[in-house]
């Protein structure tokens, strides 16, 4: 799979680094337990056991492989490159998060773990951790900021019917990194029974390299399924960018194929230009150390982390999986910001142009496609990950479309 | 490395035969000027030792006492500089309690590693305790601290066992930080006695002291905490009395004595252990 000295498929090194990011900066609580689940996943990487009931899971329960879809509408409509969509949509929970999740609850029975917490923002990958703890019998404790509670009561009836308690955080400004702070502190307290469940590509080492690993189905079917559809690679491929893990997970197959174009889509809000006012920590951040790496990050003068804005809960987090910041910086990945309106308007030229409702997040990316396209020829091809569905954020579309109907397009 | 102010500090409270009292108060809580006042007079009210918090937004480690008095320090406009200012005055009087700097790293890591160490050991610091650097990433700031001349004090937890302890041992100096329980900051304790034999662990693979800390609210806790360990760290129920002071978050007159006289209330506490 991978190969050679310069592969950029090698990271991270035996300290969790990609070049200057990642890192394990932990509280020395949970560096024994950091160690030992560096360990578990170690040992559970090569047990074809372990393979095997993760490929059984993806067939029967998720409904893997995601079809690769051809979005001919829209490609004929801009005139451009063919687009397709790698349908992460259709997975069971409604988005990417559940390849990740099935992974880490298969590891927390092997480590003989008894309770499960997670983070999460929009609530899709609270769900899919409610969901694979339902379905192999773990208590979960999922923690929210107290905003998002609110602005995504959907996903928080789903957790809680699916079994899980959904605890509101109202530190900060009550969204996602404040949901990680308290999920950390409830791991740090319980550590003797505690699995915790991270949703993204973030966090102290092992994690960015275990989700990556678990989000990596997408990039590995698609390539395959692309191949099939035109013969070779794609000339580009777009995934949006919260944490980053549906989009490392995408680009991770394609780093050492020079030919593919790759482009993460980072949440602009109402622009970089403005402070506090985006979640885009690349493009508009700068690297500091926070929640166990080193990544870039949306900070003041003085190192104090600022909340950040989005239309997409799923993507306000002030921080960024450290293996695209390292990508960022080594040139492999261009990263743009798209802002709220831009995300808006490809959410619903995709609902009327395809018939398909992405997920605000996902919208993201297809800005970044629908801003591409034009520019390419016909014989072209351009992948977008739909990494979730957007059935979550049709009341809060429709009530950004009535307050502003400049929005809509 | 010669005796710092910490050793020194230590070594007295043990001629003594007493623990050493570690007072924990968050930097520019509630306002510079009334945080100033509150850390000028903690040796007078019988701290041996003081950490001074640097504030950060996401405190990962603190319970609500302390992340409350990060966002009131942040208000009322504290920065990095601003704390390594107020060690500066307070050196100015008081050239023999020791001070240790006490926060999480992205803040030093903005402010410059090399930088901070060199203004830090100029103001007069001691120390310096991170949570959120642990052993293996000592060189981040550990190493550069040390050459600077600081002491760079290591927590150590339930969860570090004696395979662990070696490598947390390797580059500390000053004092073992002992984190009494697997927890938060204010959490409370619920085992004193499996404290004492971790202190008695501890100290089979180390010559320094051992301090304890998280979940020492009152003067007995305090006197039976100390019993075993060299030092008795508060922290939440001092920035907790400053809390309960605030008038609309804002300093009264009552503000500064309600945490001296808690110090000297805990101090006496201290002082009773081994009597």
């Amino acid at each position: 799979m991978t190969s050679g000295a310069n592969s950029l498929r090698n990271g991270p090194d035996e300290h969790g680094r990609f070049g200057p990011f990642g890192g394990r900066f932990v509280a020395e609580t949970l560096m024994p337990l950091i160690l030992d689940l560096e360990a578990a996943y170690r040992a559970a990487k090569i047990d074809p056991a372990y393979k095997a009931e993760i490929a059984e899971l993806h067939t029967h329960y998720v409904g893997r492989p995601s079809p690769l879809y051809h979005a001919a509408r829209l490609s004929a409509e801009y005139g451009g490159a063919q687009i397709y969509f790698k349908r992460e949509d259709l997975n069971h929970t409604g988005s990417h998060k559940i390849n990740n999740c099935l992974g880490q609850i298969l590891l927390a029975r092997r480590m003989g773990k008894t309770r499960v917490i997670a983070e999460t923002g929009a609530g899709q990958h609270g769900v899919a951790a409610a969901t694979v703890c339902a379905r192999f019998g773990f208590p979960c404790t999922v923690f929210m900021g107290a905003t998002d509670v609110e602005r995504q009561m959907p996903n928080v009836l789903r957790m809680k019917l699916l079994g899980a308690e959904v605890r509101p955080v109202t530190a900060g400004a009550g969204t996602l990194k404040d949901a990680m702070n308290e999920a950390l502190r409830d791991w740090v307290t319980n550590v003797d029974t505690t699995y915790y469940l991270i949703g993204t590509a973030a966090g102290p080492h092992p994690y960015p390299e275990m989700v990556r690993d678990f989000q990596s189905v997408i990039g590995d079917e698609l390539k395959q399924q692309i191949i099939e559809a035109t013969g070779r690679l794609p000339d580009a491929i777009v995934a949006c960018i919260g944490g980053g893990s549906n989009a490392i997970g995408t680009f991770h197959p394609f780093l050492d194929d020079p030919e593919v174009a790759i482009y993460g889509a980072e949440a602009g809000g109402y622009g970089i230009e403005v402070e506090n006012g985006h979640a885009a920590s690349m493009t508009g951040g700068r690297a500091g150390v926070l929640h166990g790496n080193r990544t870039y990050l949306l900070q003041d003068k003085d190192g104090q982390i600022l909340e950040g804005h989005s239309v997409s809960a799923g993507l306000d987090y002030p921080g960024v999986g450290p293996e695209h910041s390292w990508l960022k910086d080594t040139g492999r990945v261009t990263y743009v910001p798209i802002t709220d309106r831009e995300a808006l308007a490809a959410f619903q030229i995709c609902t009327r142009h395809e018939g398909i409702i992405p997920a605000l997040e996902s919208a993201h990316g297809l800005a970044q496609v629908l801003k591409l396209a034009p520019g390419m020829g016909k014989d072209k091809s351009i992948v977008l990950t739909m990494s979730g569905r957007g059935d979550k954020d049709v009341e809060s579309v429709g009530r950004y479309l009535e307050k502003d109907p400049s929005l809509v397009v | 490395m010669t005796a710092t102010r910490i050793d020194r500090r230590f070594a007295e409270c043990a001629a003594e035969n007493r623990p050493a009292f570690v007072t924990f108060v968050m930097a520019g809580d509630p306002d510079p000027d009334t945080a100033q006042a509150i850390l000028d007079g903690l040796p007078g009210a019988g701290a041996d030792l003081i950490e001074l918090g640097m504030p950060f937004s996401d405190p990962m480690a603190d319970g609500p006492a302390i992340q409350l008095a990060g966002q009131r320090a942040l208000a009322a406009g504290e920065t990095l500089t601003g704390t390594i200012g107020r060690v500066r005055r307070f050196r100015q009087k008081d050239d023999r309690t020791p001070i240790m700097l006490m926060g999480y790293y992205n803040p030093i890591y903005i402010y410059g590693v090399e930088r901070f160490v060199a203004d830090a050991a100029a103001a007069g610091v001691d120390g310096l305790i991170v949570v959120d650097l642990p052993a293996e990433e000592d060189s981040e700031l550990c190493l550069p601290a040390i050459g600077a001349g600081l002491n760079f004090i290591r927590l150590t937890t339930p969860t570090t066992d004696d395979r662990r302890l070696p490598t947390v041992l390797i580059n500390t100096s000053g004092f073992v930080y002992y984190v009494s329980m697997t927890g938060i900051t204010g959490a409370a304790i619920t085992n004193r006695a499996a404290i004492g034999a971790a202190v008695k662990r501890i100290k089979s693979h180390t010559d320094l002291p051992v301090a304890v800390g998280f979940g020492i609210k009152t003067p007995e806790d305090a006197a039976i905490i100390g019993r075993d360990a060299d030092g008795v760290v508060v922290g939440s129920a001092l920035v907790s009395a400053i809390a309960t002071s605030l008038d609309c978050g804002k300093a009264t007159a009552g503000t500064i004595e309600a945490v001296h006289k808690l110090v000297r209330e805990l101090a006496s506490g201290v002082r009773r252990a081994r009597a």
